[in-house]
């Protein structure tokens, strides 16, 4: 059984320079229909550290819609990963799975803890892992542990372990910040007093390219988390925006009005290389590539309203439109699997993020606010991330795939806006 | 003229409210010209003062051009001092009302080659920001075409986009909305 444990020396993680700010709050409302019920244990030893690892996990597995973690009474004596499971105490307890584990503290001051699932109606352990941790890192650690029970009674990554990125107003204050996908950890990346718009994230979540206004126009960034260095990416003459990186990270497809109008062109990430996609005399902007690199979806009013086009990356032909039902489709956003695309829609003064099934063209919506805005998928495809304006605060929310379960982050410190969901990290 | 009438203004102010007045005119050929000011700024009871007979000289000024080149851009009576421009929804033709404003303008480039201008066009904040930069793009590019037309060298325009990042008008009402679907005419030096 020893063999199943895997175990990682110091885990890794993305720095990001400067200083903490106030943390967004979640909120959950609505659930899947068939949650599992899932006993998340204490782990042994766990009050050595703040925050709990064993709630994290558990507000984790929850948060997704798909797991309903049990209220426990207290177990005498209290279980570790390497107690002996009596499954059929767990299974009158209604469990489905059980999470068991325990935080040991090592000679250098560090941490290690063990955790080990398992499957109670099976009644068979589903594995473990062991992580070595310093105080800092809770968080990181119980949103690793979340992911490997997650993936392991699912099927499916989890993205607990991902981060997002989203922009704060506060009075004339805008800040880039990166927090985890729950909206704990926040640190601010890039503070300004001008606009800053358009966060994406380069394919190995190292990298930022963003829309800022600090010098009276808008210009595209590249901004290095790792160690704060930016540069500027398109700064022609005119506008640049709505930058998108493809899934190599070799190049950006951005919306330049150099040679008038708003049009697409495609560059290298250092700004060099410059080519022309686009060639209308409307407006084409919001680029993204599709998954395979292959094909590029935008925003362009070449057909009188704005609606969600697609073209081969490589050029050639006309592209075609992909959004037919209603007079403005905006903000294209590709499915992980490419196979499903989220867009914003205005419906009698609405606006909404739809989701289209590419292959069936069956058309949802998911929301019932009206003022939503730039829609981004988490890494596994499973919910979408987006900004909307409740009780005239910008707010985040997050909405699963079916639309049934809801997540708002807020903050009462300012409007939270602009949010791109970070990769999956390796 | 301003500087004239600034002037004949405080003489006149002075001579009414004597002992109120305690700022001395940053001109001092001005300042010499009230000769009884001082006496009764240093608190003289009784001293009088009769209006001054003298009328003010009409000053030529052709230093205020290197004071400040921006001076007629900022003057209210002047019309280059209107640097905005409306739209209604979803338009980007330069409405009748705002054509002189745009033939000022187009003028002052054509008679000052060396002057710079950046024009700015806003959205109202309803849809997609991205799009919004598309279209406050499109606005800006209208006004800039006019001005080319009008005789203003491509060159010393540059049009760009804030979308609906810098509102004028806070809210999600038409009157605020209406406010924000602008183009802002800015000189070199103002941005």
């Amino acid at each position: 059984m020893l063999a199943r444990w895997i175990s990682l020396l110091g885990l890794t993680f993305i720095l990001i320079a400067p200083v903490a700010r106030a943390q967004l709050s979640i909120e959950i409302t609505g659930a899947g229909v068939q949650r599992t019920p899932i006993a998340i244990v204490p782990f042994a030893g766990e009050a050595a550290l703040e925050p709990r690892l064993s709630a994290i996990v558990r507000a984790d597995l929850e948060r997704s819609g798909q797991f309903r973690g049990l209220e426990l009474p207290p177990l005498v004596p209290h279980p570790t990963e390497s107690s002996p499971v009596n499954y059929a105490e767990w299974r009158s307890r209604l469990a489905d799975a059980l999470v068991l584990g325990s935080v040991a503290t090592r000679p250098d001051g560090r941490f290690e803890v063990r955790f080990r699932l398992f499957d109670v109606v099976k009644q068979e352990p589903l594995g473990g892992v062991a992580y070595t941790l310093s105080r800092d890192q809770v968080r990181a650690t119980a949103h690793r542990i979340a992911d490997f029970v997650y993936e392991k009674l699912t099927g499916e990554r989890g993205v607990f372990s991902t981060r997002i990125a989203y922009v704060v107003k506060r009075g004339d204050r805008y800040e880039l910040q990166i927090a985890d996908a729950d909206g704990a950890g926040a640190e601010t990346a890039l503070a300004s007093f001008e606009p800053i718009i358009s966060p994406a994230w380069s394919p190995d979540g190292r990298r930022l390219a963003y829309v800022s206004f600090e010098n009276k126009k808008p210009v595209v960034y590249v901004h290095s988390l790792l160690d704060g260095k930016r540069h500027v990416a398109a700064n022609f003459r005119g506008s640049n925006s709505a930058p998108a990186w493809s899934p190599d990270g070799a190049r950006l497809a951005v919306s330049l009005s150099r040679e008038g109008g708003s049009q697409i062109f495609l560059m290298s990430p250092d700004g060099s290389g410059v080519r022309r996609l686009t060639h209308s005399s409307a407006i084409d902007t919001e680029p993204r590539f599709s998954p395979d690199g292959k094909m590029l979806y935008f925003t362009s009013d070449r057909g009188g309203s704005p609606q969600i086009y697609r073209m081969p990356v490589a050029g050639g032909g006309e592209p075609q439109r992909v959004t037919f039902e209603g007079s403005y489709n905006v903000s294209p956003r590709i499915s992980p699997d490419g196979n499903t695309l989220a867009y914003v829609t205005r419906n009698a003064g609405r606006f909404q993020v739809a989701l289209l099934d590419l292959s069936n063209r069956q058309l949802q919506i998911i929301t019932d606010s009206d003022r939503d805005e730039s829609p981004s998928f988490a890494p596994n495809g499973r919910m979408i991330l987006l900004a909307t304006v409740i009780g005239g605060r910008g707010v985040l929310s997050a909405v699963s795939a079916d639309g049934r379960i809801k997540q708002r982050l807020s903050t009462t410190a300012g409007d939270v806006r602009e949010p791109a969901w970070g990769p999956f990290i390796e | 003229m301003r500087a004239t009438l600034t002037i004949s203004l405080i003489t006149a102010l002075c001579s009414v409210v004597l002992a109120a007045c305690t700022t001395a005119p940053t001109d001092e050929q001005a300042a010499a010209g009230v000769e009884d000011r001082g006496a009764a700024g240093l608190g003289k009871p009784g001293a009088r003062s009769g209006p001054i007979e003298r009328k003010p000289i009409a000053s030529v000024d052709l230093t205020q051009s290197r004071k400040d080149p921006l001076a007629a851009l900022k003057d209210p009576g002047n019309i280059l001092s209107q640097r905005s421009i409306y739209y209604d929804f979803d338009a980007f033709d330069v409405k009748e009302e705002y054509r002189g404003i745009v033939e000022a303008h187009a003028k002052y480039l054509r008679e000052n080659p060396q002057a710079r201008m950046l024009i700015q066009g806003n959205t109202d904040e309803r849809g997609s920001r991205e799009y919004n930069v598309g279209l406050g793009q499109r606005r800006s590019e209208g006004v800039k075409k006019m001005m080319v037309l009008l005789g203003a060298r491509d060159d010393q325009i540059e049009s760009v986009s804030l979308g609906e990042e810098k509102p004028l008008a806070e809210g999600s009402t038409e009157e605020a909305w209406s406010k924000n679907r602008r183009s802002e005419i800015l000189y070199s030096g103002e941005y």
